[in-house]
């Protein structure tokens, strides 16, 4: 599969970010174009489109605007997540800081879609800074050319949009903590239902979209949604930005049709494994994807191939780790990052994240015991599905799977106090660690 | 999310000082006062609030706490609350240069460690601790969403991206 540009059609020029760059590509016609429909009319194309979301979920996004109910009594929302704090994800990074007017115009179509009242947000983490004030400037420009403000086109809409910048918490992320966190609080998820959709941000019914998901909107406008499902297969289509990192020799953003082989975007487009090894193992979708074996990776990187083969397309994060990454240590390092994150509202997750880490550490240094695999195995078992949000499940993903794939590694380093010969342990054991 | 550290003021009871009063300068006044123009509610303005004022002193200090919060009809204890909930804002002063070196999987693989590491072995600090000149703060922050350069070292509001040992040598000379 050879890759394409569509999102990215713009990144490579001079300035791409500026407004008269992207007005010379066709820019802002899809959402004039867009404002002169109806409602309804944009949310069928985009339901044709069969576009799902990139923020991880997948969810059917037609569907998703669809559910906004007409006569709410607070106004309706659209909310940004550009949060982009999955590990092994900086994809929307690219959009947001190289083209960004992409982003502004298929906001304008989503709020138009969705009637949204005239102000939305683009959540975006705080580290993002740089992000953040090109998004500011795009959002000036956009406004002093009458594109963002009252009477958008002559349509009779008025819309604007504010940066709202997070702090520094992966579970803002999380769309229920991100409303919370928009609203002035501490990131922490809502229980569900009432669903964002029927009651969200500031008691309204909101949409909380990716950036990703919200750059494809315009090409659906412009190229209709045949063009979009030409990209990809039925159920998984459209451009699709894959980020690869880890032990790669070229890592980075690429863009592919929905669902490139997992194996041909690592040899062929990634040019391999740094130093000609051998792989280990494969993260296809952000640190909270379990992990595929080298034997697994030949498939479709889409929601469903995916799904299939036990794991999760979630953010696209891949993440390839080569024969001397000790898996342990690996695992290691991402339960530290879920015990970090997770929020604490909830016991499971609080708790059952720390002594995953602590066990996980354990093994590392050299003490742990013989059960304490399968010690993991119950205690991810008491997480996943006894959590409020979605951060308990994705925090057990690569325990469970390196667990049942890697058991022989584990019990390695029971039985002889240190990790596999030719794997490495890149910390030192004797450093300060952070308390979290 | 993070706990307290043992030398924060507020674990000391610390309360915020009368005799030191803070308050925004023009300009961050100006930019707040345009917040609250963004939002439905004067609550949402709490986050970017909190930013102008970490901007302005390096810090989130008591004595801002309780100011943010008469800004905001806040009680202190909301706003604290926000405050220790989230990473970025530094609830005790840190250096001029504030680096964060990310050892997410991306970043650990690629040995970003051995950045923090030495990092931590030449400024001799101890995660979140500040040379006594005042220059540097040290400490690990998880993923930066920006894998594709690991390792990636933040220093303030910048990413150093390609990182190295000799890299960060040659940075460390160069912030002065
Ligand atoms: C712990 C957690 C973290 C998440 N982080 C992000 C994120 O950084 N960016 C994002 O777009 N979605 C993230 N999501 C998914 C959102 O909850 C939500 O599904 C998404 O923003 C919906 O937009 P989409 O349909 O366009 O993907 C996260 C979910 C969870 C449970
Ligand atoms: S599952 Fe974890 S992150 Fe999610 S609400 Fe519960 S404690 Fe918070
Ligand atoms: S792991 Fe360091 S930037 Fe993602």
């Amino acid at each position: 599969m050879e890759p394409i540009k569509v999102l990215t059609a713009n990144v490579d020029k001079p300035n791409s970010k500026s407004i008269e760059v992207y007005l010379e590509g066709g820019g802002y016609e899809a959402a004039r174009k867009a404002l002169q429909m109806k409602p309804e009319e944009i949310v069928q194309l985009v339901k044709d489109s069969e576009l799902r979301g990139r923020g991880g979920a997948g969810f059917p996004t037609g569907n998703k605007w669809g559910f906004v109910p007409k006569n709410a009594p607070k106004p309706t929302y659209l909310l940004c997540n550009a949060d982009e704090a999955e590990p092994g994800t900086f994809k929307d990074r690219v959009i947001i800081e190289k083209d960004p007017h992409l982003l502004l115009e298929g906001m304008i179509i989503a709020a138009y879609a969705i009637a949204s009242n005239p102000m939305a947000y683009i959540y975006i983490r705080g580290e993002f800074h740089y992000g953040s004030t090109v998004l500011n400037k795009a959002i000036e420009e956009a406004q002093a050319k009458g594109f963002l403000g009252k009477n958008i086109f002559g349509s009779g809409f008025d819309f604007d949009i504010t940066v709202h910048r997070g702090a520094g918490a992966y579970i803002c992320g999380e769309e229920t903590g991100l409303i919370e966190s928009v609203e002035g609080h501490r990131g922490q998820p809502r229980v569900k239902p009432p669903f964002p959709a029927v009651v969200g941000v500031f008691g309204g019914p909101t949409v909380v979209q990716n950036v990703e998901t919200l750059s494809c909107v315009p090409f659906i406008i412009s190229k209709g949604p045949d063009w979009f499902k030409s990209f990809g297969t039925p159920k998984n289509t459209g451009p699709k930005l894959y980020c690869v990192s880890g032990r790669v020799k070229k890592p980075g953003v690429y863009e592919f049709p929905m669902g490139v082989n997992l194996k041909e975007l690592i040899y062929d487009h990634c040019g391999g494994i740094v130093g000609d090894r051998k792989l280990k193992a494969v993260i296809p979708g952000g640190a909270s994807a379990p992990m595929l074996k080298p034997d697994e990776i030949d498939l479709p990187l889409n929601f469903d191939a995916v799904m299939k083969a036990g794991s999760m397309l979630g953010s696209a994060g891949v993440i390839v780790l080569d024969e001397t990454v000790c898996i342990v240590d690996a695992v290691w390092r991402l339960s530290k990052f879920f015990a970090h994150e997770s929020c604490g509202q909830c016991t499971p997750c609080r708790e059952g994240t720390n002594w995953m880490e602590s066990i996980l550490d354990r093994l590392e240094r050299g003490e742990g015991r013989q059960q304490d695999a399968d010690l993991l195995l119950d205690m991810a078992d008491n997480i996943g599905g006894k959590s409020l949000c979605a951060l308990g499940d994705a925090a057990i993903g690569p325990v469970i799977s390196s667990v049942k794939k890697f058991r022989d590694e584990y019990l390695y380093h029971v039985t002889n106090k240190s990790c596999m010969p030719g794997t490495t342990r890149y910390r030192r054991l004797d450093m300060p660690v952070a308390a979290h | 999310m993070a706990d307290l550290h043992p030398d924060n003021p507020y674990a000391k009871d610390r309360f915020a000082d009368p005799s030191k009063k803070v308050e925004f300068s023009p300009e961050a006044k100006k930019k707040f006062d345009w917040i609250l123009t963004r939002y439905p509610t004067k609550e949402a303005a709490l986050l970017p609030a909190l930013h102008l004022a970490q901007e302005q002193w390096g810090w989130i200090s008591p004595e801002t706490v309780h100011y943010v919060s008469e800004l905001l009809d806040l009680s202190p204890a909301t706003v604290f609350g926000v405050v220790s909930f989230y990473n970025m804002y530094n609830q005790k002063p840190v250096g001029k240069y504030h680096l964060q070196v990310c050892t997410n999987l991306s970043c650990m693989v690629t040995r970003a460690y051995d950045i923090y590491e030495h990092l931590c072995e030449k400024l001799d600090l101890k995660p979140g601790e500040t040379t006594p000149d005042g220059r540097f703060t040290v400490g690990e922050v998880e993923c930066l969403g920006s894998c594709n350069t690991a390792p990636v070292v933040q220093v303030n509001n910048d990413y150093h991206e390609n990182m190295s040992v000799e890299k960060i040598e040659q940075l460390l000379t160069n912030l002065k």
